[in-house]
């Protein structure tokens, strides 16, 4: 039995875009949306997240601050990018700072295409999100195992 | 004595589990009062066992060290006061605890950890000196340090000792890092120096301090219930008033300074503690 499905972890960052994605990751903690219900705390601290959920796109100021967060980030984790941005780079894909999409950095698990993504689908990649952890940890310990 | 030891295993055993069902009942309390369902009640439970699964990523090797020092001492703490022991031991090895903690974290190179260790010691002087005179409090009106005597008196310390009851009812919300004190870690979700004391223990090291401040809190909700001992009922109706009151004012208030911090604390020990204790000096000095 693992306890990965009953307590996500989950750490934000917006790479770089309108904000509006943010904004939605954020009103799933209110009343109305509430995924504290299902164990998901937001951090605010890599090293005691599980989820990393990125919003918009990556340039070249926000890549190495991408990066950083995800290699402090204690293994078994997922990444998931939210919106059309992070997902390609969006709107923001042909202009000059732009990198793409988050997975140009590190290696993403669920894209949630929107713009803005809405609640309920940023909810449902998180779902997602959390079955690829559950994955990772049984892959994990088997390799713990073998060695 | 049998009865003694029975008591302090009994702490050991079952702290943790009182302690995280209590957790899980204020998330869910709190959720309630932001209009949330909130999680299960078994959260806390889930949480630190999921970060035992984790992969383990101490920044600096004693950094573990540290925590298993800060769990022992807490263990200790509550032991010994469960066990009936003397209150002042109860007090240093609480305080010894605290420290470990603090080492904890200024055993990584984080400069949010530093700054939560930093408040972490400010919050201790806040709290320290009303822990002291909760347990000269008690050497006064019922004659021993030792918790055994104080449960067993039949005269209930409240009815002496109103003006440290309500001092320390003060500090536990510097004692449990709840608003408006949650100056070195808090438990909601942003602040300004990251998780502060806690940002850089991960995995095991945070599942161990998660499992210490189980056994925390239940010391010291025990140690207001000791303000009514002799009336089990009644004591176990004032440590939930008092819980609950502290669930209320975390939920209702923002978080203060540091210098608020000390100096409120420490004109409520010495308002409120210091007075009660010389009333209560001279008061027994004229009644035989």
């Amino acid at each position: 039995m693992s306890f990965f499905k009953k307590s996500p972890w989950i750490v934000h960052y917006d790479g770089a875009s309108c904000n509006g994605c943010d904004i939605e990751v954020l009103a799933c903690l209110t009343p109305r949306y509430d995924v504290e219900r299902f164990g998901c705390i937001n951090t605010g601290n890599p090293k005691h997240a599980d989820i990393l959920l990125i919003t918009g796109y990556i340039n070249h100021q926000s890549e190495p601050v991408v990066k950083a967060i995800y290699e402090q980030m204690a293994e078994p984790k997922v990444v998931v990018a939210i919106g059309i941005c992070a997902t390609s780079g969006g709107i923001f894909r042909d202009c000059y700072n732009t990198k793409g999409g988050v997975d140009t950095t590190i290696p993403v698990d669920v894209y949630v295409p929107g713009c803005a993504a809405r609640p309920e689908s940023i909810i449902d990649g998180v779902v997602k999100a959390i079955a690829v952890l559950e994955e990772k940890h049984q892959a994990m310990k088997k390799a713990r195992k073998a060695s | 004595m049998t009865r003694n030891f029975l008591a302090g295993f009994a702490y050991l055993l079952l702290a943790p589990l009182v302690g995280a069902l209590l957790a899980g009942l204020d998330r869910r309390i709190t959720a309630r009062m932001q209009g949330r369902r909130g999680p299960p009640i078994l959260q806390p439970i889930y949480d630190v066992l999921k970060l035992l699964a984790k992969e383990p990523i101490g920044v600096r090797r004693h950094g573990h060290f540290f925590v298993f020092g800060h769990l022992v001492f807490m263990m200790a703490a509550g032991f010994e006061f469960f066990f009936g022991g003397d209150l002042l031991i109860v007090i240093f090895a609480f305080a010894l605890a605290s420290v470990f903690l603090v080492l904890g974290a200024y055993a990584a190179h984080s400069p949010f950890s530093h700054i939560g260790a930093e408040r972490e010691l400010l919050q201790m002087m806040a709290a320290e000196p009303i822990l002291l005179l909760t347990a000269m409090g008690f050497y006064l009106a019922n004659g021993s340090f030792r918790v055994e005597y104080i449960a067993d008196h039949p005269t209930p310390a409240l009815f002496l000792l109103p003006g440290i009851f309500a001092a320390l009812a003060f500090i536990l919300t510097i004692k449990l890092r709840k608003s408006p004190f949650d100056l070195s870690t808090s438990h909601h979700a942003h602040q300004e120096i990251v998780k502060g004391l806690t940002t850089e223990f991960s995995g095991l090291s945070l599942a161990l301090v998660e499992i210490a401040h189980w056994y925390e809190t239940i010391m010291l909700l025990g140690l207001f219930y000791l303000f009514l001992a002799p009336y089990p009922l009644a004591a176990v109706l004032l440590v939930a008033v008092v819980y609950g009151l502290e669930i209320l004012l975390d939920n209702t208030s923002a978080r203060m300074k540091w210098q608020w911090a000390m100096k409120s604390s420490w004109t409520t020990a010495s308002l409120l503690g210091a007075i009660n204790l010389i009333v209560l000096y001279y008061w027994m000095g004229t009644t035989p």
